[in-house]
C-alpha cells in the first residue's frame, strides 16, 4: 500500500513537468494552430541561459532567474514575429516543419556553444533533497515543481479569466478575423501568447535542469507534454494538464508494477488507445460549429 | 453633408479571381445606403474590402473614411476610426458568453460605465440576449447570433455600421425587428452600409441603393427611384409585369443596363 501511495505521489511529481509543457504547447496551438515543436528546446536555451549566467558570470540566482524569464518571454515573442508570421498562407503542414526547423536551430546553439556533456546547474535546492509525508517522501525539487506548477496554472486560469488581456486572447483563439473587428490588435496578442508560453516551458526546463541537464534534456518532457495535450484534446489547458498528470500517474504504476524497462514506452501505448476509442482526446469539449 | 466614407474605382482581386472590377461609392453622413445584387456579385467582397479583411487588396482604387485614408490598413486600426462590420457568418466569439461577447464590442474603449449602460441599450433592443447573458455564444440559435453579432457591432458606438445580409435565415417577424432596429440605430446618428439580398426590406429602410453585378454597379439612385426601376422590379423585386393581352407575344425582358 504504502509503495502505491509512493509511486502515486512520484507520478504526480512527474506529471508537473509533463503538464507545464503540455500547457506551453496548448497555448500557442490555440492561437496559431500549430503544435510547436521547438518548445522543448526554447526551455532548453533558456535554462542554458541560466547555467551561464550563474556559472560562467556568476550572477545570484535571485537576479538570474527573472533575467531568464525575461528573456524567454522575449525569445518566443520574437520567434512569432520573425519566423512564424513570415509564412504566407501556411498550411500547419509548413508550420510544423518551421517549428521543427526552429528546433534543431536552437538544440544546434546550445551543443555547439556549451557542448553535449552533462552539466551541473548551480541550484540551491538539491536533487536528492527529500521531504517526508507521513511514511512516503518525495524530493524537494518535486515538491517545489507542484507547487510552481498548481501556482502557474492558478494563476493563468485567472488571468484568462478575469482580465481585459486574457479574454482578448481567448477572442483571438476562436476567431481571429473577428478579434480584428473589434480592434483587438492580434499580432500582439500572438506575440504576447507566444511569449507567455516561453515563459512556462521555461520554467519546466529550469526545474528539470537540477536533475538533468545536457542538450537532450527537453526531449522526453516535451513528447509527454505534447502526449498530454493530445490526450487532452489539444486545445483544452485544464484537459491538457489533468492528462499529464494521468500519464505521470500510469507511467509509474505501470514502471513499479509491470516493468521498468517499457515505462517509457507506455505513455504512447496509452495515446494510440485513446486516440483509437476517442479520436478528439479525453477532454475535448468537442464543439460542432453551426453553420 | 459631407462624404464619410468614399470608395474611388477600387479593383479586389482573391489571387486570380478578380471580385471588384472597379467600384466607387460615397456615403453621406447619416444616410442609410443599401448594395443590392445576386449570389457572388461581390457585396461582401465591398464590405470586406473596406475592412482590410482581404489580405493586401484593394489592389486599385483609394478608399476615404471621415477624411482619412484607409485603404492598405490593418483592420484593427480600420475598425478603432469608427467602423463596425457585422459580417455574413455572423463570426460571434461561440466559447464566451453573451455577455463576454458584448464587452469585446467595447474592446476600444475605458469608459466602464458608459460600456454598462449601452450594453442595457443593448439588452433593451435585443431582449433575448438579456435572457442569456451568461451562456455561451455558440449555444444560441442563428438568430440570436445574428442579434448578438449587431450588438456587439455597435458596442464601439461606431460612426459607421456595416451590415452583411443581417436578415439571412431569420423568421420574417424577425426580419422586420431587424430593419426596424436598424432604422432606429440610423436615427441615432450612425451611418449604414446594408448588404441585402432582401431587396424589398431593404430598398424600404434605405435612403439609396446601388445593384452589384460582377464586380461593378449598374444603377444606383435613391430607394424610390430604384423601387420604380423596371429592371429592379423584375430582377431584384421579384414582381412581374401584368399579364399580356390576349394575342401579344409576351416574351423575357432583358436586363436594359448591360
Ligand atoms: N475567399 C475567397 N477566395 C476566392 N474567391 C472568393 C472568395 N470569396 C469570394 N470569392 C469570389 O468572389 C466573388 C464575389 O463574392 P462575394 O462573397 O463578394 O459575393 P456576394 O455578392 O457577397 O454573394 P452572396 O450574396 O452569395 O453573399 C464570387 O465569385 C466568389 O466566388
Ligand atoms: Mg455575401
Amino acid at each position: 500500500m504504502l509503495d502505491f501511495l509512493q509511486m502515486i505521489l512520484s507520478g504526480i511529481a512527474v506529471g508537473s513537468s509533463y503538464a507545464l509543457m503540455g500547457m506551453a504547447m496548448v497555448l500557442i496551438y490555440k492561437t496559431s494552430e500549430v503544435p510547436n515543436f521547438a518548445q522543448g528546446e526554447m526551455g532548453l536555451l533558456c535554462a542554458y541561459f541560466t547555467y551561464m549566467l550563474l556559472d560562467g558570470f556568476g550572477v545570484a540566482l535571485e537576479i538570474a532567474i527573472p533575467l531568464t524569464l525575461a528573456v524567454a518571454f522575449a525569445l518566443g515573442a520574437v520567434l512569432e514575429f520573425a519566423v512564424l508570421r513570415r509564412a504566407k498562407n501556411p498550411s500547419v503542414l509548413s508550420m510544423i516543419v518551421i517549428t521543427i526547423g526552429m528546433e534543431m536551430v536552437l538544440l544546434g546553439l546550445v551543443s555547439w556553444k556549451f557542448g553535449a556533456d552533462q552539466k551541473t546547474l548551480p541550484f540551491p535546492i538539491s536533487p536528492y533533497d527529500s521531504v517526508a509525508l507521513g511514511d512516503i517522501y518525495i524530493s524537494s525539487l518535486e515538491l517545489l515543481t507542484l507547487g510552481i506548477a498548481l501556482m502557474l496554472m492558478i494563476g493563468l486560469f485567472i488571468f484568462l479569466r478575469t482580465t481585459r488581456l486574457g479574454m482578448a486572447m481567448k477572442a483571438t483563439q476562436q476567431n481571429f478575423n473577428a478579434a480584428k473587428l473589434m480592434g483587438i490588435r492580434t499580432h500582439r496578442i500572438m506575440m504576447l501568447t507566444w511569449g507567455i508560453s516561453a515563459v512556462v516551458g521555461c520554467i519546466a526546463a529550469l526545474l528539470i535542469a537540477p536533475t538533468i541537464m545536457h542538450p537532450y534534456m527537453m526531449w522526453d518532457p516535451l513528447l509527454k507534454g505534447f502526449a498530454a495535450a493530445v490526450m487532452g484534446g489539444m486545445t483544452s489547458l485544464p484537459g491538457a494538464i489533468a492528462a499529464a498528470y494521468l500519464l505521470g500517474i500510469i507511467e509509474n504504476l505501470f514502471g513499479g508494477y509491470v516493468s521498468i524497462e517499457f515505462k517509457a514506452v507506455v505513455a504512447f501505448a496509452i495515446i494510440v488507445l485513446i486516440l483509437c476509442v476517442k479520436p478528439s482526446g479525453l477532454f475535448a469539449r468537442h464543439y460542432v460549429k453551426k453553420v | 453633408m459631407s462624404a464619410l466614407l468614399e470608395i474611388r474605382n477600387v479593383e479586389t482581386y482573391y489571387d486570380l479571381i478578380y471580385a471588384l472590377r472597379g467600384v466607387s461609392l460615397t456615403i453621406e453622413t447619416g444616410r442609410i445606403t443599401t448594395i443590392l445584387g445576386n449570389n457572388g456579385a461581390g457585396k461582401s467582397t465591398i464590405l470586406k474590402t473596406v475592412m482590410g479583411l482581404i489580405d493586401d487588396q484593394p489592389d486599385k482604387g483609394e478608399i476615404h473614411f471621415a477624411g482619412q485614408r484607409i485603404d492598405g490598413r490593418d483592420t484593427e486600426w480600420i475598425m478603432r476610426r469608427g467602423i463596425s462590420f457585422v459580417p455574413e457568418g455572423r463570426e460571434v466569439f461561440e466559447e464566451l458568453s453573451v455577455r463576454e461577447n458584448l464587452l469585446l464590442g467595447a474592446y476600444t474603449r475605458r469608459d466602464r460605465r458608459a460600456i454598462q449602460a449601452d450594453m442595457e441599450w443593448i439588452f433593451g433592443l435585443f431582449p433575448v440576449l438579456k435572457e442569456r447573458t451568461h451562456q455561451w455564444a455558440g449555444t444560441l440559435s442563428g438568430g440570436e447570433q445574428q442579434m448578438l453579432a449587431i450588438g456587439r457591432a455597435l458596442m464601439s458606438r461606431p460612426k459607421m455600421l456595416l451590415l452583411d445580409e443581417p436578415s439571412l435565415g431569420l423568421s420574417p417577424l424577425l426580419v422586420k425587428e431587424i430593419f426596424a432596429i436598424i432604422e432606429t440605430i440610423n436615427a441615432k446618428g450612425v451611418t449604414i452600409l446594408l448588404v441585402e439580398q432582401n431587396a424589398r426590406m431593404a430598398l424600404s429602410v434605405a435612403h439609396e441603393g446601388l445593384i452589384l453585378e460582377n464586380g461593378r454597379f449598374v444603377l444606383q439612385g435613391s430607394s424610390a427611384t430604384l423601387q420604380a426601376d423596371k429592371n429592379v422590379q423584375e430582377f431584384y423585386l421579384g414582381m412581374h409585369s401584368e399579364a399580356a393581352v390576349k394575342g401579344y407575344q409576351r416574351w423575357k425582358r432583358k436586363r436594359a443596363w448591360r
